[in-house]
């Protein structure tokens, strides 16, 4: 494997994915993102000098909708999602912003 | 000796599009709905959800970019900006990174010495808005309200060019006349419609490099925005003085307690991983759309100033404040369309609207008369059909509820009178009344006129002409 995960890039990859793992866990992520970019590289063996960035691959453009409410009140199915619900709302911890 | 110093800041702006839905769902955009009434799948990020674009959305930044004289990326595209926050149901906010959708602007100021500045626009990208937490005080949780979830954002983001607060408002003043000309957004900053956070340094003045700067958050006003500045720019001084640091952070300001402090860090340093959106596809801005977008932009400020002048006479201190919002400005128009008068139209707006607008706490934006019955307030007092006192009294009640001024005043019984028999009867009961007040006016002491104009005003109730009322008591005494 040509890309090696040092222990602090999975424990910062963890923090920023909000994941706690165990060290086997780790161990294997570790293993996993190696190959995921070494499978990447392969892409850089092409020339793509000259080639534009692209996003999509398809050649479809402008998808868009007209500004026109199409949806009604559906509260009570988009909160039946909700692990718990006060007053209409999404219930979360206590978050200051 | 002191050093002298200088602050370098610059804003991002941004601003509520006021289109009818969200940017990437059919959800309305009302303000003030109860929690989540005006929410779906998309704009709550439910799993397999798939956002399209609202065609509005790409008009109204493009709109707002020409405005500000910047080019349109014509290739546009939409990014993913990942972090975790409740307010965020996808724990990603769409917005654009790499290729906004207009760069290299800038809009000209003026500045406190009367001079012309520049302030330059780096780019304008779209994005979506996050929910809004209210904190539950029984609990130990927050509610989340998904309705602001989706509404389209622009972010504006300036150059490092203001120097002071002063021209921190005149830009911010600018962009929000700009914008409302536009019709792209209301631009309220008390509602949030419109929020600008300020990125401040300080430099010894005459130092080319920048010093460490600081972001600010939360100002809802132009005052707290005046003063979160002074208050963050002695706060680097006194730090600086003091040899420390300005440590680069985020702030967030409180008006009540007039101070900033820091906001705490997310975990770790901001570290979004932007990557291209893959459920949009690009947006590709043909020169047609452009002229079509700048073939319907409306007159902004600096030609309308230049129509009044020629086309209404008014004097340069009318035009200026009538023209500052375009609220105002459409009133004025539509107004002087029914009654002509663009002298009387433009002083019941600068003064009576304007002293109800702060004597009611409201914004200009708040302005709901009809042009209409302005106009016919207008007529009634061209007429003499009531007098000054009574019309002031009439245009706040129009003002508050929109009333008919002409079944109001009638329904009322505030026609002014105007029989000069009726008149002159009252004035003599006035004048026998009152023996030494006419002593007085024979003495030479005219002060004591105004003594029984009053008085005849309050046997009338206040409904003759103050005028008249003079003339006819002139006449009786034998003064003219």
């Amino acid at each position: 494997m040509a890309n090696i995960i040092s222990d602090e890039t999975i424990e910062y990859v963890g923090i920023l994915a909000k994941l706690e793992l165990s060290d086997e866990e780790k161990e294997q992520a570790k293993k996993d993102m190696g190959s995921m970019l070494d499978y990447i590289d392969k892409l850089n063996e092409l020339d793509t000098t000259g080639v534009e960035p692209m996003s999509h691959v398809f050649p479809v453009n402008n998808v868009f909708r007209e500004d026109v409410v199409t949806n009604g009140d559906d509260r009570d199915n988009i909160l039946a999602n909700a692990p718990e619900e006060k007053d209409g709302a999404f219930v979360v911890p206590k978050t200051f912003d | 000796m002191s050093k002298e110093y200088e602050m370098v800041i610059g804003l991002e702006v941004h601003v509520e599009l006021a289109t009818k839905t969200k940017i990437f769902c059919g959800c309305s955009t009302a303000f003030g709905g109860a929690p989540n009434t005006h929410t779906c799948p998309v704009c709550t990020g439910m799993p397999g959800s798939l956002p399209v674009l609202n065609k509005q959305v790409v008009e109204y930044a493009t709109a707002v970019g020409l405005a500000t004289n910047c080019t349109i990326n014509q290739n546009c595209k939409f990014d993913r900006k990942n972090y975790f926050y409740p307010d965020n149901p996808q724990n990603y906010q769409i917005s654009q990174l790499y290729y906004p959708i207009c760069v290299n602007g800038g809009v000209e100021i003026e500045t406190a010495d009367g001079g012309k500045k520049t302030i330059g626009i780096h780019e304008i990208h779209m994005e979506e808005d996050a929910g809004k937490l209210v904190h539950d005080e029984w609990g130990d949780s927050s509610l989340v309200d998904f309705n602001r979830s989706g509404v389209p954002l622009i972010e504006i983001v300036s150059e490092p060019d203001m120097r002071s607060a002063d021209e921190v408002i005149a830009y911010l003043e600018k962009l929000r006349q700009t914008i409302q000309y536009l019709g792209a957004s209301d631009c309220k900053l008390n509602e949030g419609s419109m929020r600008a956070d300020v990125n401040l340094s300080i430099r010894e003045k005459g130092q080319t490099e920048f010093g460490t700067r600081t972001e600010t958050k939360n100002l809802n006003s132009f005052k707290a925005i005046q003063r979160a500045i002074e208050n963050e720019k002695n706060r680097q001084i006194d730090l600086i003085e003091a040899g420390e640091k300005v440590v680069q952070e985020t702030r967030r300001w409180d008006d009540n307690k007039e101070y900033s402090y820091p906001m705490r860090s997310k975990e770790d340093a901001q570290d979004y991983r932007y990557f291209p959106e893959p459920d949009l596809v690009p947006i590709l801005i043909s020169d047609e759309w452009i002229e079509d977008i700048k073939s319907r932009q409306p007159e902004f400020r600096e030609e309308k100033m230049v129509r009044y002048a020629e086309e209404f006479d008014l004097p340069e201190y009318d035009i200026d404040i009538i023209t500052a919002n375009k609220k105002l400005a459409d009133i004025f128009e539509a107004t002087v369309a029914i009654c002509g008068n663009p002298k009387k139209v433009s002083n019941w707006l600068m003064v009576e609207t304007m002293f109800l607008i702060k004597d009611r706490g409201m914004d200009v934006e708040d302005i709901s008369f009809s042009p209409e019955n302005l106009a016919k307030l207008i007529e009634l007092t061209q007429s003499k059909a009531i007098n000054g006192k009574v019309a002031k009294e009439v245009f706040a009640r129009i003002f508050d509820e929109d009333i008919d001024p002409e079944a109001y005043v009638k329904e009322n019984g505030l026609m002014a009178v105007n029989d000069e028999g009726e008149l002159k009867a009252v004035i003599e009961k006035v004048i026998a009344a009152n023996p030494k007040s006419v002593e007085d006016i024979n003495a030479g002491k005219l002060k004591a006129m105004g003594f029984l104009v009053g008085q005849t005003m309050k046997e009338m109730k206040g409904k003759a002409d103050p005028g008249s009322v003079n003339a006819i008591l002139k006449e009786l005494l034998g003064l003219e």
